[in-house]
């Protein structure tokens, strides 16, 4: 938890993770920065499936719709968020040579997905359309 | 690409594409905004929604662009933590914004 503190701490004072350590090579810097956008991208595509779910199904019930639209976004939110975070941690863990954060944030988010599409398959399957 | 010698791995030119990528999916989610905010008709919190969702997307957009443009020299500086802050905010905008448009 202090760890995670202290990261969060970093992101509102840039300037203190150039004080740490050497600049690492310029390409593993944008190496770490092409993984930030594509966890991003993933965020982004979670969010737009929340829309459109909300959107695209007005047959299904409400409360599963919201459901699964708020699951969806929910995922987006986090997933944008420990875009950052893990970016700053990968970018201290250079500068200092240390070796990269593991993480298992991409196993839980993918049960996550996977949850939702079970449920999406539930709900096809069973034609639970509200009215 | 200017000055110094080439990078074999052309790593700018990928991490140019991949802003460009990732601005097309902000595009995307802010145009399914859009369209949800309207879905009722223009009504006055449906304008505001649109505004808002526009906001954050110009401001993505501004954060791409000053970031290709930087990625214009041999050996780029890396990322600012603002920057890496500010496009994680707008995705968090506009998620925050489909939460509303639900209730």
């Amino acid at each position: 938890m202090n760890e995670f503190v202290q990261s969060v701490k970093l992101w509102f004072a840039p300037q203190r993770i150039r004080e740490e350590g050497d600049t690492p090579d310029y390409r593993f810097s944008l190496a770490n920065e092409r993984t930030f956008l594509a966890w991003i991208r993933t965020a982004l595509a979670l969010i737009g499936g929340g829309f459109a779910v909300d959107q695209f199904l007005p047959e299904l019930a409400w409360g599963i719709r919201a459901g699964l639209a708020l699951a969806l976004l929910a995922a987006g939110v986090l997933c944008s968020l420990r875009a950052v975070n893990h970016w700053v941690r990968c970018e201290r863990a250079m500068r200092r040579g240390e070796d990269l954060p593991v993480s298992r944030f991409p196993t839980l988010l993918s049960v996550a997905v996977a949850v939702v599409a079970v449920a999406m398959v539930v709900v096809v399957l069973f034609g639970w359309e509200g009215r | 690409m200017t000055d110094g010698e080439r990078d074999p791995g052309l790593q700018p030119e990928r991490t140019r594409l991949a802003w460009r990528r990732t601005t097309l999916s902000c595009t995307v989610v802010a145009l399914l905004a859009g369209k949800a905010a309207l879905h009722g008709g223009a009504t006055p919190a449906g304008i505001v929604a649109v505004s808002l969702s526009v906001l954050a997307w110009l401001a993505f957009l501004r954060v791409a662009h000053r970031r290709v443009l930087g990625m214009g020299t041999a050996r780029p500086q890396p990322l600012a933590p603002r920057s890496a802050l500010t496009a994680a905010a707008c995705t968090i905008a506009l998620a925050v914004f489909a939460t509303a448009m639900i209730f």
